[in-house]
């Protein structure tokens, strides 16, 4: 790393599409994980953004952080928006209307809209094989509307629709895996990220982008208000999801998986739980749960990293 | 090329409109009774006829949602749909009106379940009624033809930048086989001058779009919009004159059939106008002195000219295709009521509902719709409105 700490300010650009002077919480690892990713992105695409954390926090009439053009309309729908936008382009540039440059589509979406509301149009956009990319920031739950249960919600974590009671850990179903079902769309390019790994992060993106169809990245993004931890353990908390394996970073091309990071040894997942309010109420043998499936499902990804 | 007079049925005219209007995208979802339309369009494209990206989305709300995105790329966009279909739309309405995106919609209008009925009625229109949408009403294939060439007009003019909905009756008009005039594509394209979309989604130009809105500006978005909606009106009635310059057909927001002077009149909505007309050459065969309103433009709402022509009148029966369940009278007849409110003259305004879930209501029905209304008009009901012909 140390040489990338060297050399990588001099290879990434200075330029900043999404500008600094968000209201983002402290430590809010999606507006780091944005900030990097539109890095990676360049000037020539149009964002569509679901409702949720980073369209909040970045369009507040009448101010904007966005240099790039962007556009938010809903929840639910933000695959059909880009679908939707790729067409016209498609159509305009084929009927000699097109755009002076030429621009890619990038849709952004946080875990609900992603894995919860947005899954169906986002099955259908990958379907039907648009040109497009999509970024899903996943804090594990709706930050927004204050900390509400997802698909995404990794298991035992307290939140406000899933509080840990007396007779409750808290979230009760283990983590959707949306990549999978993306994969099982045959997406040409699926990749997890965490801006924990900025160049990594930065690499993924910007192989989506470049890749021809519907691409997808999914991306941890720590969220101190709703994981309760301190906002200034949010990169190093992210680097616990990946060294524990409970969040493993890899890419997907064309069915076949590659880890990005491969640990000889995972750290006990104790470390990563103990970081966070979220899982505070944990009995050690629900940790012992955790711990069980998660090198369990590790186990797995890495046979199928070694037959790809 | 002279326009050409065909049989046709109306929904694959729509396609033909849509064609001629040179649409570059048309997102969406199969439902009944609008399928023909989407059916033949994908026809089109299929065949090389119509340059255009056909998305087949997954639902309406994504239809409509895609639409959004072609939308604010600067692509002329086209969709169709039909009752549940229009009610899966309607938070996306809602956006495309308020962001100023003018997207075409024909809705081949349908009862609302339960119980399931694929059958027309107005129940669809009406709950969409407050989305920001100008929205026409249409009486048979040749209507709706002319409209949809119009809406492309009246949506893209820099004045107006707003979404168009093009209502026709489901099955009743969408179904019929029709001698339809489709003007020549010259014309056409004179008509329909290119979409010059101000703000499109582009790099060079970067904007911002669908922010959120704080309770400081919130309410000065909204009345900007309805502000917007308001003066539209007056780019249709321009958009229907120069139509009819162009192609000698007219339409006006609110038209008359035999009701100069008129003591009783009915006021009807879409394809049952047609038959009421019928019901009227009937009656004023008979001597009566009765004549009938259509309401063809019903958002942005008429006001002026509905007043001018409905006040002299001693009795006004307004037929609806839908209910307010639980609440006034018909819809439509709710916002004549409110229209008149306070005028120094007005007609005693009855409301007759009719036609539900696909129902007829034949010449003979409408004969006994307008004695039911005078009579309750003269004596009352002990009900703040009547459907026709309902078994209780």
């Amino acid at each position: 790393m140390e040489k990338f700490a060297v050399y990588v300010p001099k290879l990434i650009t200075k330029k900043e599409n999404f500008a600094p002077g968000h209201r983002a919480c402290i430590g809010c690892g999606e507006a780091l994980a944005v900030r990097l990713a539109c890095k990676a992105l360049g000037d020539d695409v149009i964002i569509t953004n679901a409702t949720g954390c980073i369209e909040i926090i970045s369009s507040q009439l009448p101010y904007t952080s966005w240099r790039l053009p962007w556009m938010h309309t809903l929840f639910e729908n933000t695959a059909a928006v880009a679908s939707g936008i790729e067409a016209g382009l498609k159509a305009m540039t084929r009927k000699g209307r097109g755009l002076a440059v030429e621009a890619k589509v990038v849709a952004m979406a946080g875990d609900g809209g992603t894995s919860d509301i947005g899954l169906q149009a986002l099955s259908g956009a990958l379907e039907r094989g648009h040109d497009f990319l999509f970024l899903c920031f996943d804090n594990e739950a709706y930050m927004n509307t204050g900390i509400q249960r997802s698909s995404a919600t990794p298991y035992g974590a307290s939140t406000t629709t899933s509080p840990a009671g007396k007779v409750s850990i808290g979230q009760f179903a283990w983590k959707k895996n949306v990549p999978a079902i993306v994969v099982a769309h045959n997406a040409p390019y699926v990749a997890t990220a965490c801006p924990s790994y900025p160049f990594d992060l930065m690499d993924k993106v910007k192989k989506g982008l470049e890749t021809n169809g519907p691409a997808y990245v999914h991306i941890l993004s720590v969220c101190p208000t709703g994981w309760r931890c301190l906002p200034e353990l949010s990169v190093r908390i992210g680097r616990l999801a990946v060294e524990t394996g409970i969040f493993p970073l890899y890419e997907v091309e064309s069915g076949r998986y590659k880890l990005s990071f491969d640990f000889p040894k995972l750290r006990p997942i104790d470390d990563y739980l103990k970081s966070q309010g979220r899982f505070k109420h944990l009995s050690p043998d629900e940790i012992k749960k955790i711990q069980t499936r998660v090198t369990e499902e590790y186990q797995k990804l890495k046979e199928i990293a070694a037959r790809s | 090329m002279m326009a050409k007079r065909v049989g046709m049925e109306v929904s694959v005219a729509i396609g033909e409109a849509a064609k001629m209007a040179n649409v570059d995208v048309v997102a969406a979802y199969p439902i009944t009774p609008q399928t023909h339309i989407v059916e033949h369009l994908a026809e089109l494209v299929a065949d090389g006829e119509l340059d255009a990206e056909y998305i087949p989305v997954e639902s309406e709300h994504s239809a409509m949602s895609a639409c959004l995105g072609s939308s604010a790329a600067g692509a002329r966009t086209f969709t169709a749909t039909a009752g549940q279909g229009l009610e899966l739309m309607h938070e996306v309405l809602y956006v495309a009106s308020s962001m100023r995106l003018p997207i075409v919609m024909t809705v081949a209008n349908r009862a609302l379940s339960a119980p399931l009925s694929v059958w027309g009625d107005h129940s669809d229109a009406m709950a969409v009624r407050d989305t920001g949408w100008i929205q026409l009403f249409t009486e048979n294939g040749q209507e709706v033809v002319d409209n949809v060439l119009c809406a492309f007009r009246i949506a893209e003019d820099q004045r107006v930048l707003l979404p168009v909905m093009v209502h026709l009756d489901g099955f009743h008009l969408s179904h019929m086989i029709e001698p339809i005039l489709l003007p020549e594509v010259e014309a056409v394209k004179r008509f329909i001058p290119p979409l010059k979309y101000p703000f499109p989604l582009d790099p060079l130009k970067p904007v911002s779009m669908g922010d959120f809105g704080p309770p400081f500006i919130y309410s000065e978005a909204k009345w900007a919009q309805e502000v917007k909606l308001r003066e539209a009106k007056d780019v249709v009635v321009e958009c229907w004159q120069e139509f009819g310059k162009q192609f000698q057909r007219h339409y006006s927001p609110v038209e008359e059939y035999r009701s100069e002077g008129a003591d009783v009149l009915l006021l009807t909505m879409g394809s049952y106008s047609e038959t009421a007309a019928a019901a009227i050459d009937k009656v004023r065969a008979e001597g009566k002195n009765i004549g009938l309103v259509r309401l063809r433009l019903w958002r942005p709402f008429p006001f002026a000219e509905l007043r001018q022509k409905v006040s002299q009148a001693r009795v006004l029966i307004v037929l609806d295709r839908a209910l307010s369940i639980g609440g006034p009278v018909g819809p439509v007849c709710s916002e004549i009521r409110s229209a008149l409110y306070g005028q120094a003259k007005q007609p005693k305004v009855v409301s007759i509902v009719g036609g539900l879930g696909g129902r007829d209501i034949s010449v003979a029905g409408f004969e006994a719709i307008i004695s039911r209304g005078i009579k309750v008009a003269e004596k009352g009901s002990r009900n703040e409105f009547e459907i026709f012909g309902v078994r209780e």
